[in-house]
Protein backbone atom coordinates (compact mmCIF):
# COMPACT_ATOMS: atom_id res chain seq x y z
CA UNK A 1 0.00 0.00 0.00
CA UNK A 2 1.84 3.21 -0.97
CA UNK A 3 2.07 6.28 1.27
CA UNK A 4 -1.17 8.24 0.49
CA UNK A 5 -1.97 12.00 0.68
CA UNK A 6 -5.35 13.61 0.72
CA UNK A 7 -5.78 16.57 -1.97
CA UNK A 8 -6.63 18.67 0.28
CA UNK A 9 -5.69 18.96 3.48
CA UNK A 10 -9.65 18.93 5.38
CA UNK A 11 -9.67 15.44 3.40
CA UNK A 12 -8.63 13.25 6.71
CA UNK A 13 -7.82 9.77 5.17
CA UNK A 14 -7.55 6.58 6.61
CA UNK A 15 -9.89 3.46 7.62
CA UNK A 16 -13.05 6.20 8.06
CA UNK A 17 -12.25 8.86 5.71
CA UNK A 18 -14.45 11.80 6.14
CA UNK A 19 -13.71 16.03 5.64
CA UNK A 20 -13.32 17.82 8.66
CA UNK A 21 -14.19 21.72 9.07
CA UNK A 22 -12.82 24.75 10.96
CA UNK A 23 -15.41 25.59 13.97
CA UNK A 24 -14.95 29.30 15.11
CA UNK A 25 -15.84 28.27 18.54
CA UNK A 26 -17.47 31.90 19.19
CA UNK A 27 -20.39 31.64 16.32
CA UNK A 28 -20.23 27.97 15.24
CA UNK A 29 -19.47 28.63 11.46
CA UNK A 30 -17.74 26.13 9.66
CA UNK A 31 -14.89 26.94 6.94
CA UNK A 32 -12.50 25.08 5.01
CA UNK A 33 -8.55 25.90 5.07
CA UNK A 34 -6.73 27.86 7.09
CA UNK A 35 -8.41 31.45 8.34
CA UNK A 36 -6.87 33.97 10.26
CA UNK A 37 -10.26 34.72 11.74
CA UNK A 38 -13.44 34.25 11.45
CA UNK A 39 -15.74 36.03 8.45
CA UNK A 40 -18.99 35.87 10.07
CA UNK A 41 -17.88 37.23 14.07
CA UNK A 42 -14.41 37.74 13.47
CA UNK A 43 -13.66 35.80 16.47
CA UNK A 44 -10.14 33.85 16.16
CA UNK A 45 -10.59 31.17 17.41
CA UNK A 46 -11.39 27.39 15.82
CA UNK A 47 -12.00 23.90 16.67
CA UNK A 48 -11.80 21.47 14.07
CA UNK A 49 -15.19 19.15 13.29
CA UNK A 50 -15.96 15.92 11.65
CA UNK A 51 -18.66 16.84 8.84
CA UNK A 52 -21.31 13.88 8.21
CA UNK A 53 -20.54 12.18 5.63
CA UNK A 54 -23.66 11.98 4.10
CA UNK A 55 -25.58 14.85 2.24
CA UNK A 56 -28.11 15.89 -0.42
CA UNK A 57 -27.12 18.29 -3.13
CA UNK A 58 -28.43 21.97 -3.09
CA UNK A 59 -27.24 22.39 -6.63
CA UNK A 60 -25.38 21.69 -9.34
CA UNK A 61 -24.03 21.71 -13.39
CA UNK A 62 -22.72 19.70 -16.03
CA UNK A 63 -19.88 21.15 -16.93
CA UNK A 64 -18.67 20.57 -20.62
CA UNK A 65 -15.78 22.91 -21.32
CA UNK A 66 -12.74 23.24 -18.92
CA UNK A 67 -9.53 24.27 -18.48
CA UNK A 68 -6.47 21.28 -20.98
CA UNK A 69 -6.55 18.39 -18.78
CA UNK A 70 -9.85 18.76 -16.98
CA UNK A 71 -11.87 15.95 -18.25
CA UNK A 72 -15.33 16.45 -19.08
CA UNK A 73 -18.15 16.20 -18.97
CA UNK A 74 -18.50 16.62 -14.98
CA UNK A 75 -21.02 17.45 -12.23
CA UNK A 76 -20.03 20.47 -10.14
CA UNK A 77 -21.61 20.55 -7.05
CA UNK A 78 -22.29 22.06 -3.35
CA UNK A 79 -23.86 19.11 -1.34
CA UNK A 80 -25.79 20.52 2.03
CA UNK A 81 -23.61 17.95 4.64
CA UNK A 82 -25.84 18.19 7.60
CA UNK A 83 -25.69 22.02 7.34
CA UNK A 84 -22.24 22.73 5.76
CA UNK A 85 -21.75 23.54 2.25
CA UNK A 86 -19.19 21.79 0.55
CA UNK A 87 -17.71 22.14 -3.32
CA UNK A 88 -16.91 18.57 -4.62
CA UNK A 89 -18.06 16.47 -7.91
CA UNK A 90 -20.93 14.20 -8.07
CA UNK A 91 -19.22 11.14 -9.29
CA UNK A 92 -20.40 7.74 -9.90
CA UNK A 93 -23.50 8.49 -12.08
CA UNK A 94 -23.67 9.42 -15.89
CA UNK A 95 -22.81 13.24 -15.85
CA UNK A 96 -26.37 14.15 -17.39
CA UNK A 97 -29.38 15.77 -16.30
CA UNK A 98 -31.48 12.90 -16.23
CA UNK A 99 -29.59 10.83 -13.65
CA UNK A 100 -28.28 14.12 -11.35
CA UNK A 101 -31.70 15.71 -9.48
CA UNK A 102 -31.52 18.49 -6.79
CA UNK A 103 -32.20 17.35 -3.66
CA UNK A 104 -30.86 13.68 -4.70
CA UNK A 105 -29.23 12.15 -1.53
CA UNK A 106 -25.51 11.64 -1.75
CA UNK A 107 -22.75 10.41 0.32
CA UNK A 108 -18.78 10.78 0.81
CA UNK A 109 -16.78 8.61 -1.71
CA UNK A 110 -12.79 8.78 -2.15
CA UNK A 111 -10.92 7.44 -5.06
CA UNK A 112 -6.73 7.84 -5.92
CA UNK A 113 -5.99 10.41 -8.26
CA UNK A 114 -2.12 8.51 -9.12
CA UNK A 115 1.33 8.27 -7.89
CA UNK A 116 3.53 11.17 -8.06
CA UNK A 117 7.77 10.29 -8.62
CA UNK A 118 8.29 9.23 -5.39
CA UNK A 119 5.36 6.56 -5.32
CA UNK A 120 2.80 8.71 -3.17
CA UNK A 121 -0.54 8.33 -3.89
CA UNK A 122 -2.72 11.44 -4.22
CA UNK A 123 -6.49 10.77 -2.65
CA UNK A 124 -9.19 13.15 -3.93
CA UNK A 125 -12.88 13.15 -2.59
CA UNK A 126 -16.64 13.17 -4.48
CA UNK A 127 -20.08 12.40 -3.91
CA UNK A 128 -21.96 9.44 -5.17
CA UNK A 129 -25.62 8.74 -4.94
CA UNK A 130 -26.75 7.27 -2.14
CA UNK A 131 -29.41 5.51 -3.65
CA UNK B 1 -25.15 68.08 2.73
CA UNK B 2 -23.59 66.24 -0.51
CA UNK B 3 -23.77 67.40 -3.80
CA UNK B 4 -26.13 65.78 -5.97
CA UNK B 5 -24.38 64.71 -9.16
CA UNK B 6 -25.48 64.48 -12.87
CA UNK B 7 -24.23 62.44 -16.00
CA UNK B 8 -23.16 65.64 -18.08
CA UNK B 9 -21.55 63.36 -21.20
CA UNK B 10 -21.76 59.68 -21.93
CA UNK B 11 -20.49 57.15 -24.50
CA UNK B 12 -19.61 53.70 -25.59
CA UNK B 13 -17.75 52.23 -28.42
CA UNK B 14 -19.47 49.85 -30.63
CA UNK B 15 -18.76 46.65 -28.59
CA UNK B 16 -17.56 43.72 -30.96
CA UNK B 17 -13.49 43.10 -32.89
CA UNK B 18 -11.32 45.59 -32.81
CA UNK B 19 -8.06 44.04 -33.95
CA UNK B 20 -6.76 47.08 -35.09
CA UNK B 21 -7.53 49.39 -31.45
CA UNK B 22 -5.82 48.72 -28.49
CA UNK B 23 -7.25 49.59 -25.07
CA UNK B 24 -6.19 53.00 -25.12
CA UNK B 25 -7.22 53.26 -28.34
CA UNK B 26 -10.79 52.34 -27.13
CA UNK B 27 -11.07 53.93 -23.95
CA UNK B 28 -9.74 57.48 -25.68
CA UNK B 29 -12.29 56.87 -28.30
CA UNK B 30 -15.08 57.05 -25.85
CA UNK B 31 -13.47 59.39 -23.28
CA UNK B 32 -13.52 61.91 -26.15
CA UNK B 33 -16.75 61.21 -26.99
CA UNK B 34 -18.03 61.45 -23.75
CA UNK B 35 -16.41 64.82 -23.98
CA UNK B 36 -18.12 66.14 -26.68
CA UNK B 37 -21.30 64.90 -25.63
CA UNK B 38 -21.15 66.92 -22.42
CA UNK B 39 -19.62 69.59 -24.12
CA UNK B 40 -16.72 69.84 -22.05
CA UNK B 41 -12.77 69.46 -22.50
CA UNK B 42 -10.05 67.61 -20.44
CA UNK B 43 -9.60 70.69 -18.82
CA UNK B 44 -12.54 70.74 -16.88
CA UNK B 45 -12.24 66.76 -15.09
CA UNK B 46 -10.44 67.54 -11.96
CA UNK B 47 -10.56 63.17 -11.05
CA UNK B 48 -10.24 59.96 -13.19
CA UNK B 49 -11.69 56.63 -12.10
CA UNK B 50 -10.06 53.93 -14.53
CA UNK B 51 -11.02 50.51 -15.09
CA UNK B 52 -9.20 47.61 -17.18
CA UNK B 53 -9.32 44.63 -15.52
CA UNK B 54 -7.08 42.53 -18.02
CA UNK B 55 -4.01 45.02 -18.99
CA UNK B 56 -1.07 45.46 -17.46
CA UNK B 57 -1.46 48.38 -14.65
CA UNK B 58 -1.88 51.51 -14.73
CA UNK B 59 -4.27 52.08 -17.28
CA UNK B 60 -5.40 55.60 -16.47
CA UNK B 61 -2.11 57.18 -16.80
CA UNK B 62 -1.80 55.38 -20.10
CA UNK B 63 -5.21 57.13 -21.01
CA UNK B 64 -4.02 60.23 -19.94
CA UNK B 65 -1.27 60.28 -22.12
CA UNK B 66 -3.46 59.71 -25.33
CA UNK B 67 -6.31 62.20 -24.64
CA UNK B 68 -4.82 64.86 -21.86
CA UNK B 69 -2.56 64.91 -19.17
CA UNK B 70 -3.68 67.62 -16.73
CA UNK B 71 -2.06 66.28 -13.25
CA UNK B 72 -5.35 65.91 -11.80
CA UNK B 73 -5.89 61.87 -9.15
CA UNK B 74 -6.33 59.05 -11.34
CA UNK B 75 -7.70 55.80 -9.09
CA UNK B 76 -7.19 52.80 -11.16
CA UNK B 77 -10.08 50.45 -10.00
CA UNK B 78 -10.74 46.56 -10.08
CA UNK B 79 -13.34 44.89 -9.05
CA UNK B 80 -14.15 41.94 -11.83
CA UNK B 81 -17.45 42.74 -13.52
CA UNK B 82 -18.33 45.88 -11.31
CA UNK B 83 -15.18 47.71 -12.36
CA UNK B 84 -17.00 50.33 -14.58
CA UNK B 85 -19.74 50.96 -11.84
CA UNK B 86 -16.69 51.36 -9.24
CA UNK B 87 -14.82 53.93 -11.36
CA UNK B 88 -17.89 55.87 -11.67
CA UNK B 89 -18.40 55.26 -8.06
CA UNK B 90 -15.09 56.97 -7.58
CA UNK B 91 -15.83 59.86 -9.72
CA UNK B 92 -19.34 60.31 -8.10
CA UNK B 93 -18.13 60.11 -4.62
CA UNK B 94 -14.95 62.64 -5.20
CA UNK B 95 -18.23 64.90 -5.99
CA UNK B 96 -20.05 63.97 -3.05
CA UNK B 97 -17.38 64.88 -1.13
CA UNK B 98 -17.26 68.37 -2.42
CA UNK B 99 -13.34 67.59 -3.76
CA UNK B 100 -14.28 68.67 -7.67
CA UNK B 101 -17.38 69.55 -9.35
CA UNK B 102 -16.88 67.36 -12.24
CA UNK B 103 -15.26 63.56 -12.89
CA UNK B 104 -14.67 61.01 -15.38
CA UNK B 105 -15.01 57.76 -15.34
CA UNK B 106 -13.58 54.90 -17.86
CA UNK B 107 -13.94 51.25 -18.50
CA UNK B 108 -12.61 49.28 -21.02
CA UNK B 109 -11.86 45.63 -22.17
CA UNK B 110 -10.37 43.69 -24.99
CA UNK B 111 -11.57 39.90 -24.65
CA UNK B 112 -12.88 39.03 -28.20
CA UNK B 113 -11.51 35.62 -28.87
CA UNK B 114 -10.62 35.07 -25.32
CA UNK B 115 -11.63 31.45 -24.04
CA UNK B 116 -13.18 29.90 -21.19
CA UNK B 117 -12.92 32.45 -18.03
CA UNK B 118 -12.15 31.24 -14.96
CA UNK B 119 -11.71 32.27 -11.09
CA UNK B 120 -9.40 31.25 -8.79
CA UNK B 121 -5.72 30.66 -9.23
CA UNK B 122 -3.82 27.94 -11.05
CA UNK B 123 -0.80 26.39 -9.42
CA UNK B 124 1.93 24.88 -11.55
CA UNK B 125 1.98 21.29 -11.91
CA UNK B 126 4.91 19.13 -9.80
CA UNK B 127 6.39 15.79 -9.87
CA UNK B 128 5.24 14.93 -5.95
CA UNK B 129 2.39 15.62 -4.19
CA UNK B 130 3.20 18.82 -2.33
CA UNK B 131 0.36 20.69 -0.17
CA UNK B 132 0.24 24.04 -0.97
CA UNK B 133 -2.20 27.34 -0.02
CA UNK B 134 -4.46 27.43 2.51
CA UNK B 135 -5.92 24.43 1.62
CA UNK B 136 -2.79 22.19 1.73
CA UNK B 137 -3.93 21.29 -1.99
CA UNK B 138 -1.37 19.08 -4.42
CA UNK B 139 -3.04 19.69 -7.06
CA UNK B 140 -4.92 21.98 -8.70
CA UNK B 141 -8.82 21.87 -7.45
CA UNK B 142 -10.26 23.36 -10.11
CA UNK B 143 -12.45 20.19 -11.65
CA UNK B 144 -11.87 18.00 -9.08
CA UNK B 145 -13.70 19.76 -6.55
CA UNK B 146 -16.52 21.38 -8.23
CA UNK B 147 -15.60 24.15 -10.91
CA UNK B 148 -13.91 28.18 -10.94
CA UNK B 149 -15.33 28.50 -14.40
CA UNK B 150 -17.88 31.61 -14.73
CA UNK B 151 -20.26 29.42 -16.89
CA UNK B 152 -20.42 26.61 -14.58
CA UNK B 153 -20.54 28.87 -11.24
CA UNK B 154 -23.45 31.07 -12.19
CA UNK B 155 -24.94 27.77 -13.86
CA UNK B 156 -25.08 26.35 -10.38
CA UNK B 157 -26.37 29.96 -9.10
CA UNK B 158 -29.15 29.91 -10.84
CA UNK B 159 -30.32 26.31 -10.71
CA UNK B 160 -30.16 26.72 -7.09
CA UNK B 161 -32.94 29.37 -7.40
CA UNK B 162 -34.91 26.64 -9.31
CA UNK B 163 -34.55 24.46 -6.28
CA UNK B 164 -35.62 26.72 -3.58
CA UNK B 165 -38.65 27.61 -5.57
CA UNK B 166 -39.36 25.56 -8.93
CA UNK B 167 -40.04 26.40 -12.22
CA UNK B 168 -36.51 26.97 -13.37
CA UNK B 169 -35.69 24.38 -16.31
CA UNK B 170 -33.66 24.38 -19.34
CA UNK B 171 -35.79 25.91 -21.72
CA UNK B 172 -36.99 28.79 -19.41
CA UNK B 173 -33.20 29.61 -19.38
CA UNK B 174 -33.20 29.26 -22.42
CA UNK B 175 -35.73 31.30 -23.20
CA UNK B 176 -34.26 34.48 -21.24
CA UNK B 177 -31.57 34.05 -23.71
CA UNK B 178 -34.02 34.07 -26.70
CA UNK B 179 -35.60 37.70 -25.25
CA UNK B 180 -31.73 39.36 -25.01
CA UNK B 181 -30.97 37.98 -28.63
CA UNK B 182 -34.53 39.31 -29.92
CA UNK B 183 -33.82 42.77 -28.02
CA UNK B 184 -29.96 43.37 -29.77
CA UNK B 185 -31.38 43.60 -32.96
CA UNK B 186 -31.99 47.24 -32.71
CA UNK B 187 -29.69 47.58 -30.99
CA UNK B 188 -26.42 49.38 -33.43
CA UNK B 189 -24.16 48.99 -30.64
CA UNK B 190 -24.52 45.87 -29.77
CA UNK B 191 -21.64 43.22 -30.33
CA UNK B 192 -24.24 40.36 -31.96
CA UNK B 193 -27.72 41.38 -33.29
CA UNK B 194 -28.88 37.94 -34.53
CA UNK B 195 -32.10 37.15 -33.70
CA UNK B 196 -32.15 33.34 -32.66
CA UNK B 197 -34.81 30.96 -31.99
CA UNK B 198 -35.22 28.79 -28.88
CA UNK B 199 -34.25 25.68 -30.53
CA UNK B 200 -31.20 27.02 -31.80
CA UNK B 201 -30.00 28.49 -28.49
CA UNK B 202 -30.88 24.79 -26.79
CA UNK B 203 -28.81 23.24 -29.34
CA UNK B 204 -25.89 24.91 -29.58
CA UNK B 205 -23.04 23.64 -27.58
CA UNK B 206 -23.02 23.30 -24.34
CA UNK B 207 -20.98 25.38 -22.34
CA UNK B 208 -21.87 24.14 -18.74
CA UNK B 209 -25.36 22.74 -17.98
CA UNK B 210 -27.73 24.88 -18.71
CA UNK B 211 -26.12 27.49 -20.06
CA UNK B 212 -25.33 26.77 -24.02
CA UNK B 213 -22.78 29.10 -25.53
CA UNK B 214 -25.67 31.78 -26.81
CA UNK B 215 -26.68 31.73 -22.92
CA UNK B 216 -23.49 33.11 -21.71
CA UNK B 217 -21.92 36.81 -22.08
CA UNK B 218 -20.13 37.34 -25.11
CA UNK B 219 -16.39 37.61 -25.25
CA UNK B 220 -15.55 41.44 -27.10
CA UNK B 221 -13.83 44.38 -26.96
CA UNK B 222 -15.55 48.07 -26.08
CA UNK B 223 -15.03 51.10 -24.13
CA UNK B 224 -17.45 53.19 -22.08
CA UNK B 225 -16.75 56.51 -20.37
CA UNK B 226 -19.09 58.91 -18.31
CA UNK B 227 -18.79 62.52 -16.83
CA UNK B 228 -20.44 63.32 -14.22
CA UNK B 229 -20.75 66.97 -12.86
CA UNK B 230 -22.32 68.43 -9.55
CA UNK B 231 -25.90 70.43 -9.47
CA UNK B 232 -24.15 73.59 -8.65
CA UNK B 233 -22.13 73.19 -11.60
CA UNK B 234 -24.76 72.27 -13.58
CA UNK B 235 -26.54 74.97 -13.35
CA UNK B 236 -24.11 77.49 -14.32
CA UNK B 237 -23.51 74.81 -17.62
CA UNK B 238 -25.55 75.97 -21.42
CA UNK B 239 -29.34 75.31 -21.51
CA UNK B 240 -28.49 72.33 -23.82
CA UNK B 241 -26.53 70.87 -20.91
CA UNK B 242 -28.81 71.09 -18.70
CA UNK B 243 -31.86 69.61 -20.78
CA UNK B 244 -29.66 66.20 -21.59
CA UNK B 245 -28.18 65.76 -17.82
CA UNK B 246 -29.06 62.65 -16.58
CA UNK B 247 -29.40 62.92 -12.21
CA UNK B 248 -27.80 60.06 -10.57
CA UNK B 249 -30.03 59.51 -8.08
CA UNK B 250 -28.57 56.55 -6.38
CA UNK B 251 -24.92 55.23 -6.60
CA UNK B 252 -24.04 52.25 -4.60
CA UNK B 253 -21.51 49.78 -4.55
CA UNK B 254 -21.94 46.79 -1.71
CA UNK B 255 -20.11 43.20 -1.29
CA UNK B 256 -21.26 39.93 0.17
CA UNK B 257 -22.04 39.84 4.03
CA UNK B 258 -20.80 36.36 5.22
CA UNK B 259 -23.47 33.76 5.05
CA UNK B 260 -23.48 30.11 5.46
CA UNK B 261 -21.76 28.54 1.75
CA UNK B 262 -21.03 32.09 0.58
CA UNK B 263 -17.42 30.97 0.55
CA UNK B 264 -18.12 27.91 -1.39
CA UNK B 265 -20.63 28.90 -3.73
CA UNK B 266 -20.77 32.63 -4.52
CA UNK B 267 -23.62 34.15 -3.50
CA UNK B 268 -25.02 36.86 -5.73
CA UNK B 269 -28.44 37.41 -4.04
CA UNK B 270 -27.97 39.29 -0.83
CA UNK B 271 -25.81 41.64 -1.81
CA UNK B 272 -27.69 42.81 -4.82
CA UNK B 273 -31.01 43.05 -2.23
CA UNK B 274 -28.96 44.82 -0.22
CA UNK B 275 -27.62 47.71 -3.11
CA UNK B 276 -30.95 47.60 -4.55
CA UNK B 277 -32.89 48.70 -1.01
CA UNK B 278 -30.08 51.22 -0.56
CA UNK B 279 -30.58 52.38 -4.08
CA UNK B 280 -34.12 52.49 -3.59
CA UNK B 281 -34.04 54.37 -0.84
CA UNK B 282 -30.80 57.22 -1.31
CA UNK B 283 -32.82 57.54 -4.74
CA UNK B 284 -36.86 57.47 -3.23
CA UNK B 285 -38.18 55.19 -5.66
CA UNK B 286 -39.20 51.90 -5.79
CA UNK B 287 -38.88 48.93 -8.60
CA UNK B 288 -42.54 49.92 -9.84
CA UNK B 289 -41.26 53.35 -10.72
CA UNK B 290 -38.80 51.57 -12.64
CA UNK B 291 -39.14 52.41 -17.20
CA UNK B 292 -36.36 50.00 -18.05
CA UNK B 293 -33.52 47.89 -16.19
CA UNK B 294 -30.12 47.01 -17.55
CA UNK B 295 -28.86 44.21 -15.00
CA UNK B 296 -26.29 41.77 -15.36
CA UNK B 297 -27.16 38.85 -17.29
CA UNK B 298 -23.72 37.51 -17.77
CA UNK B 299 -25.44 34.38 -17.96
CA UNK B 300 -29.04 33.68 -18.56
CA UNK B 301 -29.05 31.96 -15.53
CA UNK B 302 -27.94 34.67 -13.49
CA UNK B 303 -30.67 36.84 -14.91
CA UNK B 304 -33.10 35.04 -13.18
CA UNK B 305 -32.44 35.60 -9.77
CA UNK B 306 -31.55 39.28 -10.17
CA UNK B 307 -35.21 39.54 -11.00
CA UNK B 308 -36.07 38.63 -7.57
CA UNK B 309 -32.99 40.47 -6.18
CA UNK B 310 -33.51 43.89 -7.66
CA UNK B 311 -37.07 43.12 -5.83
CA UNK B 312 -38.56 43.33 -9.47
CA UNK B 313 -41.23 40.46 -8.62
CA UNK B 314 -41.69 39.21 -5.32
CA UNK B 315 -39.29 36.99 -3.28
CA UNK B 316 -39.47 33.40 -4.84
CA UNK B 317 -41.30 34.67 -7.98
CA UNK B 318 -38.95 35.10 -10.67
CA UNK B 319 -40.42 32.46 -12.94
CA UNK B 320 -43.93 33.76 -12.58
CA UNK B 321 -42.18 37.25 -13.49
CA UNK B 322 -40.90 35.85 -16.65
CA UNK B 323 -43.46 33.99 -17.68
CA UNK B 324 -45.55 37.02 -17.37
CA UNK B 325 -43.80 38.82 -20.20
CA UNK B 326 -42.67 41.90 -17.83
CA UNK B 327 -39.12 41.94 -19.01
CA UNK B 328 -39.81 41.64 -22.68
CA UNK B 329 -39.20 45.29 -23.88
CA UNK B 330 -43.17 45.63 -24.36
CA UNK B 331 -43.81 44.08 -21.05
CA UNK B 332 -44.35 46.28 -18.06
CA UNK B 333 -40.62 46.15 -16.64
CA UNK B 334 -38.09 45.87 -19.75
CA UNK B 335 -34.95 43.78 -18.88
CA UNK B 336 -31.64 44.35 -21.04
CA UNK B 337 -33.27 46.18 -24.19
CA UNK B 338 -29.32 46.52 -24.87
CA UNK B 339 -29.36 42.85 -25.47
CA UNK B 340 -27.38 42.22 -22.31
CA UNK B 341 -24.46 41.13 -22.04
CA UNK B 342 -25.38 37.77 -23.61
CA UNK B 343 -25.98 39.91 -26.72
CA UNK B 344 -24.73 43.07 -26.57
CA UNK B 345 -21.67 41.79 -25.33
CA UNK B 346 -19.47 42.13 -22.00
CA UNK B 347 -15.90 44.06 -21.87
CA UNK B 348 -15.75 43.66 -18.60
CA UNK B 349 -14.36 46.95 -17.50
CA UNK B 350 -16.38 48.46 -19.70
CA UNK B 351 -20.37 46.61 -18.61
CA UNK B 352 -20.81 49.43 -15.58
CA UNK B 353 -20.36 52.43 -17.38
CA UNK B 354 -22.07 50.61 -21.05
CA UNK B 355 -25.40 49.43 -19.41
CA UNK B 356 -25.59 53.46 -17.79
CA UNK B 357 -25.13 55.17 -21.39
CA UNK B 358 -27.91 52.42 -22.53
CA UNK B 359 -30.42 54.02 -19.78
CA UNK B 360 -28.86 57.62 -20.13
CA UNK B 361 -29.80 56.99 -24.07
CA UNK B 362 -33.78 55.65 -23.39
CA UNK B 363 -33.83 58.72 -20.86
CA UNK B 364 -32.65 61.63 -22.88
CA UNK B 365 -35.44 59.89 -25.57
CA UNK B 366 -32.64 59.64 -27.78
CA UNK B 367 -32.77 55.53 -27.85
CA UNK B 368 -34.18 55.61 -31.98
CA UNK B 369 -36.37 52.08 -32.77
CA UNK B 370 -35.72 50.35 -29.26
CA UNK B 371 -36.82 53.49 -27.54
CA UNK B 372 -38.25 53.06 -24.57
CA UNK B 373 -41.11 55.60 -24.91
CA UNK B 374 -41.06 57.76 -22.04
CA UNK B 375 -38.91 56.20 -19.73
CA UNK B 376 -38.31 58.78 -17.00
CA UNK B 377 -36.06 56.30 -14.37
CA UNK B 378 -33.73 53.22 -15.24
CA UNK B 379 -31.46 50.78 -13.00
CA UNK B 380 -28.36 49.44 -13.93
CA UNK B 381 -26.79 46.53 -11.90
CA UNK B 382 -23.67 44.72 -12.26
CA UNK B 383 -21.75 41.96 -10.49
CA UNK B 384 -18.21 41.72 -9.78
CA UNK B 385 -17.53 38.04 -8.08
CA UNK B 386 -15.34 38.17 -5.59
CA UNK B 387 -17.86 39.84 -4.89
CA UNK B 388 -18.91 43.56 -5.79
CA UNK B 389 -22.02 45.05 -7.08
CA UNK B 390 -22.69 48.16 -8.55
CA UNK B 391 -25.52 49.66 -9.16
CA UNK B 392 -27.22 53.03 -9.62
CA UNK B 393 -30.47 54.96 -10.50
CA UNK B 394 -30.59 57.58 -13.06
CA UNK B 395 -33.72 59.85 -13.93
CA UNK B 396 -34.44 62.23 -16.26
CA UNK B 397 -33.81 66.14 -16.10
CA UNK B 398 -37.57 67.47 -14.73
Amino acid sequence: MPTQVPLVDYLVLGDDPHLVAEECTACGAHFFGRHNACASCFGTEFRRVDVPREGSLSTFSIVHMAAPGIAVPFVAAVVDCGGTSVRANVVNVEPTPERVSLGMKLRLTTFPLGLDDEGVEAVGFGFEPAG
Amino acid sequence: MAEDVWILGIDMTKFGKHPDKDVVDLAAEATMGALADGGVTMRDVGVIGAGNLMGAGGFGQALQKQVGQTGVPVYNVANACATGATALRVAVMAIKAGEVDMGLAVGVEKLAGAGLLAGGTRPPDHNTWTPRGRDGAVAPIDGRLGTETMPGVFAQIGMEYGHRYGGADFELFARISEKNHAHSTLNPKAAYQKKMSLEEIMNDVMIAYPNTRPMCSANCDGAAAAVVVSGAKLKTLSAEQRRRAVKVSASVLTTDPYEEACQILPNVNTLTRNAARQAYEMAGVGPEDLDLIELHDCFATAELVHYDNLMLCEEGGAVDFFESGAPWRDGSSPVNVSGGLESKGHPIAATGIANIWEICTHLRGEAGPRQIEGARVGLAHVIGLGSACGLHILEKAA
